[in-house]
């Protein structure tokens, strides 16, 4: 018998839980601007994030999904994105929105059960959040082929979290992308749980980032709470995506350190000692303590840092909560291009105050 | 005026020509178009014309193509995909109905979803119990979806670009059993509206309401009652969602009689929805009940004269607008 093929799976580090060097760093390690930048933007994130779920929790909106502690992910994707390139986001992808240019309002909008907030003033291309698992990966496929039959130099980012990359969707873009050599980036959030789900049981591969082997494309690993490993992760896909050198599927190891949605309780199935250890690892604090140990942060600037971002947040909900509600009418207003005469009676109906009768 | 001889099969590869010709974000994909030709022999000879760029080989995965075709749209472009059963489109339910129907829903109406779905459907050609569905009553079901059901060679030839203008996702059904029906079309055929039924045969005795691969069953039945002095009016659906109510109520009101022939099973039907509708806006210009001649409620058998059984058929249609006619059904 012989080897007739051989594989590996590279990993990327750069920052310890500390916040310390653990690798040469890339140039971005000096790049005082750039990482102050990507602090901010995580920190508005977290300050959108905890302020929806107490607007949840107060009745204010509908069910949300926190990205607690994934806010790295979402915050580089939308640094190496350009903005003619087209981002389809699953449920958790709030950073990855707001840096695309998505008003808080508008994803307030949605969480609180008007679609409205998914007819973003911009991005206009950018895909509206997924609910169902997986299949914004065939969508960005298709996305990405359009690019390529026109010759663009455009690229496809999709995001999945790890129980996505058990679905058959997930191996079929990634099959279809292999295939085609297409432009496209799938990024897998591994925060370990889906819903109530460890990793170890959703697949028995060693990484979620092989699963790209079977496809023909390439598979990388990052740190996901290590900013820069996921930037310098993330720029090289994207960049071998918009020079032809096809699809990458990048698995960003991080930690869901909330529930799973606001509909969830994950005190019921989660060991609090594993959540407080995971805890120390997030990524908003490691970035901190890098920026300390640089002399680029204090104390005061993130004290005003955080009044600022709580301030966009507040003037964020000021307006979603003066939006006057829709019409009941409104239901019937997206279901076609043009509402067909047959359906023009039950748009009458609710109007006339509800009943189908 | 000219016109030309042509096939069922061949009327809808002209239009899939006419389509890729006239826009340039048109293309075809799905399994086997490209070399071979289609299952169907649909796409024979497009590739070459075309080139595999707008000729698509996919790989095996019908959640995989169609999820990219939904992608395309979006993407600005004016995907035909071609799944090569209706059977197979089940492997894409999630895509279809989750996504392409509910995307400029979901998108609070950034996105239309301008996909355009053919399939072939039914049986009667003996391919068991796995490849014989006649699932369009179902797509018929979900809101966001235009369902069509060509059953003569103008709606071959002329659906698929009304199809591609129409902004939302639109499914076209062709019968397996219809791609050899031969005939005649103007040489300048094109476009048609998708929005209306069509009464094939007029009559006045009762109203035969039918679509796709049965529209030639019901034809042929009319044309035998006609012989025993029952005069049938045949109504073809064309499109099943939505349902053009007001061609089949003004035909039931003149003829206050009514078969619906519909290869789906009987139970939760497109039949039954039709019957419904009739009952709810003509329940008093009825003279007897209406009937309803759909397939067995069984998986298809393989043995021809199994097949054949459970399968509406001409013989079945004539027995019960006899019946509902002269009042000894």
């Amino acid at each position: 018998m012989t080897v007739v093929a051989r594989f590996e799976i590279h990993g990327v580090r750069y920052l310890d839980a500390a916040g310390h060097p653990c690798a040469e760093l890339p140039p971005l390690g000096r790049d005082r601007e750039h990482l102050v930048a990507l602090y901010r933007a995580m920190v508005q994130a977290r300050s959108f994030d905890a302020k929806a779920v107490v607007l949840q929790r107060t009745g204010r909106i509908g069910t949300y999904a926190s990205a607690l502690g994934q806010e790295a992910i979402g915050v580089c994707i939308a640094d190496v994105l350009r903005a003619e390139d087209v981002l389809l986001p699953s449920y958790r992808e709030t950073a990855a929105m707001l840096g695309r240019g998505v008003h808080m309002d508008e994803l307030l909008l949605y969480w609180g059960g008007d679609e409205r907030g998914m007819d973003f003033a911009g991005p206009r291309e950018d895909f509206p959040i997924c609910v169902p698992i997986a299949t914004q990966l065939t969508h960005a496929a298709g996305v990405a082929a359009a690019f390529q039959y026109r010759g663009e130099a455009r690229v496809a980012l999709a995001v999945c979290g790890d129980g996505a990359t058990s679905q058959g969707d997930f191996y079929a873009a990634l099959n279809l992308a292999g295939a085609w050599r297409l432009p496209l980036v799938v990024v897998v959030n591994n925060n370990q749980w889906a819903i109530s789900v460890p990793r170890s049981a959703q697949s028995g591969t060693e990484t979620l980032a092989q699963k790209a082997l079977a496809a023909g494309i390439t598979g990388v690993q990052c740190d996901g709470n290590d900013v820069l490993a996921l930037h310098e992760t993330l720029a090289a896909a994207v960049a071998r995506a918009r020079e032809g050198g096809g699809a990458t599927l990048v698995e960003a190891l991080s930690y869901r350190l909330g529930d799973h949605t606001t509909a969830d309780d994950a005190s019921r199935y989660r060991d609090p000692d594993e959540v407080e250890a995971r805890r120390q690892e997030e990524p908003v604090v490691r970035l901190r303590r890098y920026l300390h140990a640089q002399g680029w942060w204090d104390a005061g600037v993130e004290e005003a840092l955080k009044a600022d971002c709580a301030a966009t947040v507040d003037a964020a909900v000021a307006r979603y909560e003066a939006t006057p509600p829709p019409a009941p009418t409104a239901m019937f207003d997206h279901l076609y291009a043009r509402l067909p005469a047959a359906l023009a009676a039950q748009r009458a109906a609710a109007a006339a105050g509800g009943g189908h009768g | 005026m000219s016109t030309v001889t042509t096939t069922y099969r061949e009327a809808i590869r002209e239009a899939i020509r006419e389509a890729l010709r006239r826009d340039p974000r048109v293309f075809l994909m799905g399994e086997d178009v490209g070399a071979y030709g289609g299952c169907f022999a649909v796409s024979k000879g497009l590739l070459d014309e075309f080139g595999p760029e707008r000729i698509r080989d996919t790989p095996l995965s019908e959640s995989a193509f169609v999820g990219a075709g939904i992608g395309a749209a979006l993407g600005g472009m004016r995907p035909i995909v071609e799944i090569m059963t209706v059977n197979f489109s089940l492997l894409a339910l999630d895509q279809i109905l989750n996504n392409a129907a509910t995307l400029l829903h979901m998108s609070g109406g950034q996105f239309n979803v301008p996909l355009v779905i053919r399939m072939t459907t039914g049986g009667g050609r003996q391919l068991a119990a796995q490849h014989s569905h006649s699932l369009e009553g179902w797509y018929a079901h979900i809101p966001g979806l235009r369902v069509l059901a060509p059953a003569t060679l103008e709606d071959a030839r002329g659906m698929l670009w009304s199809a591609l203008e129409d902004p939302d996702p639109v499914l076209i059904f062709e019968h397996a059993l219809l791609y050899n029906q031969a005939g005649t079309l103007p040489a300048d055929a094109g476009a048609v509206d998708i929005r209306r039924a069509r009464v094939r045969r007029p009559g006045r005795d009762v109203s035969l309401i039918t679509y796709g691969g049965s529209l030639p069953k019901t034809l042929e039945a009319a044309g035998r009652l006609a012989a025993e002095g029952i005069d049938a009016e045949v109504i073809d659906l064309r499109s099943l969602r939505p349902l053009d109510d007001a061609t089949i109520l003004a035909s039931v009101a003149a003829t206050r009689r009514a078969v619906i022939v519909d290869e789906g099973w009987r139970s939760g039907s497109l039949a039954a929805e039709i019957s419904a509708r009739i009952m709810e806006n003509a329940f008093y210009e009825l003279d007897a009940p209406v009937a309803r001649v759909c397939s067995a409620e069984v998986p298809m058998p393989y043995a021809r004269h199994l097949e054949q059984a459970a399968l509406p058929q001409a013989d079945t249609v004539i027995r019960v607008a006899r019946g509902l006619v002269r009042g000894d059904g």
